[in-house]
């Protein structure tokens, strides 16, 4: 072998050699420039965004954050009505996402047959595939004549009896409003937060579950005592993924929350979001206008937000990215 | 004594298991009855008004047929035209990731950045190029449309472009650069070339998102009932379209809306399932 290499290594020809140095410096100088333009976009994201609410920034100040008032007529705008129904429905739909996504990944890891976890797993992440607006469509179709006649009756025959917990299920049974958008926002990212949780389960040293085992431990006390104290980061990195998607996702709950600007002390009541509130607003808001700018304001809360709460996902799951 | 009690919390403790794997069997056909749910629905509304008009007419006022051409064909162009603007930049940014900056801060931030941008809410992609591009050009393009589907498919490739090349053994690395060959041609004849499928994988996934996205074009390419080809005019797309459509009082647009619907759900969940069957081979 070294005698091949001593008669082939003929001294590399010097302008092949100086074509090389080029190529690479020009290679590493387009990899590198691609990487700070993601750095630049973010920063353009969130420089347009807020130069383009710097006005209802101005106009309204820190009260832009807490106004309940929505009044194009007058003028008056503010993003209380929004934040409080985008962080209800987001928060509600983790709530019933969640417990069916760690189902789904216990499942898929612990309990179902092998041949049957790819495709019941495709099957589920299939579900992230469907785009939002169908989700809207099947929502507004589907789901709301369901809660209309069904559910919602039901809830109000029952929980809301109670004394407390009975003023959130009040009021006319119209299918839509915030519980309708936290179901549909919980089918949507149901799948997300079970592939996290999979994947966590999946990567707990087998030693550890088997020695559970061996000491008798049934499935779920072995998940309950083991996996999930072993995947725990991963776990609520997931969910706050999930909050994340939640928070933004737009043309699904614009067919179901009813949009309406007002608070409602009832679930069942009609409600906006920030993005469902820009969707629907943006068309009648003129280039220029104090309202464009608002709605400009209201995306750069939401990305802030978003922002915050996707980095603190990222930054959970990332010591499992690595390993 | 102690038989007969350990008996019984043996019982109990067996129960418990029974009944959580019940529940954990339900949870998981509630998300597949719910994905059984949507393709059954779209294809019992979608399917009576699907025939070859869809296809070959365009947009018409209600009441007078009309199909979904322009909206198919305005998706494409602006689906074509941000996936040729994204994936070089997606793949790049992926390259620098997994081959320049293991190990360096800014690589950090990109990683980080990237990823966080993956799953940002779309419609403030949307509302970002109007701020861009519709508002200093004075108008709704379909370029801008095109422009906004970019930004969303930038990081879904660099996230896949990362991974299949991490994916790599170094000593592959190691031996093309002992053939003396230079650090480029390293990258794009011998890693893209292995990583190929999984790199095919995340462009197909890259498309599929973004030919589903409805809220980035609200604000950039907005929908046009009229043919046009004009990236410099409003474009129609198909999501918009059944948006504006779905949300119509007229039966014969919300019924051509669930058609546009079955169509564009099908087309997505193919090309899904298209990428996953390429990463097993």
């Amino acid at each position: 072998m070294s005698q091949a290499a001593a008669t082939s290594a003929a001294p590399p020809l010097p302008a092949r050699r100086r074509a090389g140095k080029a190529g690479d410096a020009a290679f590493a100088l387009a990899c590198h420039a691609a990487g700070v333009f993601v750095l630049v976009l973010l920063g353009a994201i969130i420089a347009l965004l807020f130069a383009g609410g710097w006005p209802a920034f101005r106009a309204f100040g820190l009260a832009f954050l807490t106004s309940t008032d929505w009044d194009p007529v007058q003028e008056v705008f503010g993003a209380g009505v929004s934040l409080y129904g985008t962080a209800v429905t987001a928060v509600l739909a983790l709530v019933l996402a969640v417990p069916v996504a760690f189902g789904i990944a216990f499942l898929l890891t612990e309990l179902a047959p092998a041949p049957l976890r790819r495709p019941i797993g495709m099957a589920i992440e299939l579900l992230a595939a469907v785009p939002s607006i169908i989700y809207g469509m099947w929502g507004f179709f589907v789901i709301v004549p369901v809660m209309a006649g069904t559910i919602q009756p039901a809830i109000i025959d029952t929980i809301g009896e109670l004394p407390v917990l009975g003023t959130l299920f009040q009021g006319p049974p119209f299918g839509t409003g915030l519980l309708t958008a936290a179901l549909i926002l919980a089918i949507m990212v149901l799948p997300f937060i079970a592939a996290v949780m999979r994947d966590a389960f999946a990567a707990v040293p087998p030693v550890y579950k088997e020695s559970a085992y061996g000491l008798g431990a049934t499935t779920w006390e072995v998940v309950r005592h083991v996996v999930l104290p072993y995947a725990r980061v991963s776990v609520v990195g997931g969910t706050m993924l999930g909050l994340g998607r939640a928070l933004g996702e737009t043309m699904a709950v614009t067919f179901v929350v009813g949009n309406a600007n007002r608070i409602s002390p009832s679930l069942f009541g009609a409600g906006n979001t920030i993005a469902s509130l820009i969707a629907l607003e943006f068309p009648e808001s003129g280039m220029g206008s104090l309202k464009l700018s608002a709605l400009l304001a209201l995306g750069f809360l939401l990305f802030a937000l978003s922002f915050l709460v996707l980095a603190i996902s990222r930054w959970l799951l990332r010591p499992r990215l690595k390993g | 004594m102690s038989a007969p009690l350990s008996a019984a919390l043996h019982r109990r403790r067996r129960r418990k298991d029974a009944v959580i794997r019940a529940l954990c069997l339900a949870a998981t056909l509630i998300g597949l009855f719910f994905l059984a749910s949507i393709l059954l629905t779209l294809l019992w509304r979608g399917l009576p008004a699907l025939s070859g008009t869809v296809f070959t007419q365009v947009t018409k006022p209600p009441g007078s047929g009309g199909g979904l051409l322009n909206p198919i064909v305005g998706s494409l162009i602006q689906t074509g035209i941000g996936t040729l603007i994204g994936t070089p930049l997606g793949l790049l940014v992926g390259t620098y990731l997994a081959e320049y900056a293991r190990a360096s801060r800014l690589g950090d931030a990109v990683r980080f950045v990237s990823d966080v941008l993956l799953s940002a809410p779309s419609i403030l992609v949307g509302l970002f190029v109007y701020q861009l591009l519709v508002v200093p050009f004075g108008g709704f393009s379909g370029l801008a449309g095109a422009v906004a589907l970019a930004i969303i498919i930038i990081p879904v490739v660099v996230r896949t472009t990362e991974d299949s090349l991490r994916l790599l053994p170094d000593t592959l690395r190691e031996a093309v650069i002992a053939l003396g060959a230079p650090k480029w041609k390293m990258v794009t004849l011998v890693c893209w070339r292995a990583a190929r499928s999984g790199i095919l994988t995340g462009l197909l996934l890259a498309v599929a998102r973004a030919a589903g996205e409805t809220a980035p074009l609200l604000f950039t390419s907005l929908g046009n009932l009229n043919w046009s080809l004009d990236l410099a005019q409003p474009m129609s797309s198909l999501p918009v379209t059944i948006y504006n459509y779905a949300g119509s009082a007229f039966e014969d647009w919300i019924a051509l809306a669930w058609t546009g619907a079955l169509l564009i759900t099908f087309g997505v969940l193919g090309l899904n399932i298209l990428a996953r069957s390429l990463l097993r081979k």
